[in-house]
């Protein structure tokens, strides 16, 4: 597998949600996935950038252009040093709230990529990572 | 500090949303638009999302509110224009958007206010279920 | 056991490069039967360019496996010829045959360098066959694919096709699908119908599914998804159509359908549609 691009990009506040959305979208765009798989990526990202700001206090996405053999794919890792999920299980079931009433968004958000892998620690921080392929 | 335009068009209003919004602009929308609907004594509320390639959880929330605002003052709300892409993906996504009518454009959106005040005289509580 | 590192070929590459050139392709021209498709002088510059590429290749002792990153170059100007070859007619031999006729040539020559050690000769040509076995069956994988990615091209057209979405009436489309469903043509489909949803500005699409004998689960997920999806556009759809067969399967599915508007024909749809969207039928007195 192969790295054809990649970026780093710091999520630190709401404005810095709207830049990932941008840039996740370029990246898309560039390896020519269709409209509805970019639309899907970037609401991804979105999701999962707002979640690294909101419950993470602020943290990174690296973005990641890939070739394995001759599909591509588009990867994001982001990570944050929050206080953590207590119960991954609970937080990817669907339909689970914590209040805000649309809750955290890791279970539709599971849905609009090919693949989807967290770890987390109480204390230590979070890290998701999302990837798509064209 | 930027803002989201609001335009008067009878006792409707309309919002099009261009831009990404981050919070601030969100919340400013919110509030401009609640304290226009009591100035005007708007009936409808119109948000325009065709300019909107994502809707993410937040914007849900964001209309969810705005819906949920105006119904309070007595206005109802129609989102319009989404785009093929985006109602697929919300679909995926799971979001609902339970309590927000839609319209494909503003003309219908325009159409399906008026027939519904047709339908709920002022003062009569309009409770509907979409999706 | 490999004579990897001792093997004589990359010398003898190098040493007799003309001469093998000028025999490689006569080797090809003889055999006749494609004089027409592939002009001499553009026949000479493939193998000329093969050969520069195989003489590089060879220079890092790697003489077993063609997937090391020193092959890459000689892969991918196979596979461009084999491409090139499969779009302009040849068959699978006749485009394997560019690497199998280089066999001839290059054991002649081993057999001249070799004469004296006959052991060493029949290594050597046990590493170039095998190598040459290896490149020969990569072309013909590289023709398969680009045979195989015509065949796509020409499926997806013939969906395009095959799947035009219909207006019946003003702000009334109608999707009429015939043949099988599988997940992928849905959700093109899916895609085209919400987009011209969009385009016409209408409010009612029937999705006639008269014609499609049998559907999976994933197909009735999809099509559940696109009624919801046009829904939170503002359109409503309908589906029509729908055999006992398949209403059977979406039962037992479990796929739910409650809060889908079904009809039984296109007809009974389309008259359904006419009503809500606020147009009666009447026939005048005569």
């Amino acid at each position: 597998m192969d790295m054809l691009q990649a970026e780093t990009m710091s999520i630190q506040s709401s404005a810095d949600v709207v830049l990932v959305r941008q840039s996740v979208r370029q990246f898309a765009v560039k390896q020519g996935f269709s409209l509805v798989d970019q639309t899907k990526i970037v609401t991804a990202a979105s999701e999962l950038a707002r979640n690294t700001l909101d419950y993470g206090g602020g943290g990174t996405v690296k973005l990641e252009a890939l070739q394995d053999g001759i599909r591509q794919g588009l990867r994001l890792t982001f990570e944050d040093e929050g206080p953590g999920i207590p119960d991954i299980e609970l937080a990817l079931k669907d339909g689970y709230t914590t209040g805000s009433g649309l809750g955290m968004g890791l279970s539709g958000t599971k849905r609009l990529v090919n693949e989807f892998n967290i770890v987390s620690h109480v204390g230590k921080g979070t890290c998701v990572t999302i990837t798509k392929w064209k | 500090m930027e803002s989201i335009p609001i335009l008067q068009m009878g006792e409707f209003l309309l919002v099009t949303i261009q831009v990404d919004m981050h919070d601030r602009l969100a919340m400013k929308l919110q509030d401009d638009l609640t304290n226009r609907i009591s100035q005007t004594n708007a009936r409808g509320v119109l948000i325009d999302i065709s300019s909107l390639d994502i809707v993410d959880s937040f914007i849900g929330r964001i209309l969810g509110n705005i819906a949920k605002m105006s119904r309070v003052l007595d206005a109802q709300t129609v989102v319009v224009g989404m785009q093929p892409a985006v109602a697929i993906t919300l679909v995926e996504l799971g979001l609902s958007l339970e309590g927000i009518r839609t319209a494909l454009n503003v003309e219908k959106g325009m159409a399906l206010l008026r027939a519904s005040l047709e339908t709920a005289p002022r003062g009569s509580a309009n409770g509907y279920a979409s999706g | 056991m490999s004579l990897g590192d001792q093997s004589r070929i990359p010398e003898i590459l190098k040493k007799y490069e003309t001469d093998l050139l000028q025999d490689w392709l006569s080797e090809q021209l003889s055999t006749g039967s494609r004089k027409n498709l592939s002009k001499e002088t553009e026949l000479r510059e493939e193998c000329r360019e093969f050969l520069e590429l195989l003489r590089k290749a060879v220079q890092g002792s790697n003489l077993t496996n063609i997937q090391a990153p020193e092959w890459r170059d000689v892969r991918e100007m196979l596979s461009s010829i084999s491409r090139a070859r499969s779009l302009k007619g040849f068959t699978p031999t006749e485009t394997a045959t560019f690497v199998f006729s280089f066999k001839q040539p290059l054991f002649t020559r081993l057999r001249q360098e070799l004469s004296q050690n006959p052991t060493a000769l029949a290594e050597e040509i046990w590493i170039g066959t095998a190598l040459l076995d290896q490149l020969g069956l990569w072309t013909t994988e590289s023709y398969q694919k680009a045979r195989d990615e015509v065949i796509m091209r020409q499926q997806e057209e013939l969906l395009e096709l095959s799947t035009p979405v219909v207006k019946l009436w003003d702000g009334i489309l109608a999707l009429p699908i015939i043949g099988t469903l599988d997940s992928g043509r849905t959700q093109v489909m899916m895609e085209s119908l919400l987009q011209k949803i969009v385009e016409t500005g209408s409010d009612i699409a029937i999705i006639d599914i008269t014609g499609v004998p049998t559907v999976d689960t994933l197909t009735a997920q999809h099509l559940l998804k696109t009624v919801t999806a046009a829904r939170l556009m503002g359109a409503e759809c309908i589906i029509s159509g729908i055999r006992p067969q398949i209403a059977q399967t979406i039962v037992y599915l479990g796929v739910d359908l409650a809060d889908v508007t079904t009809k039984g024909t296109l007809a009974d749809a389309f008259a359904l549609a006419l009503k809500r969207t606020g147009f009666t039928i009447s026939r005048p007195q005569t």
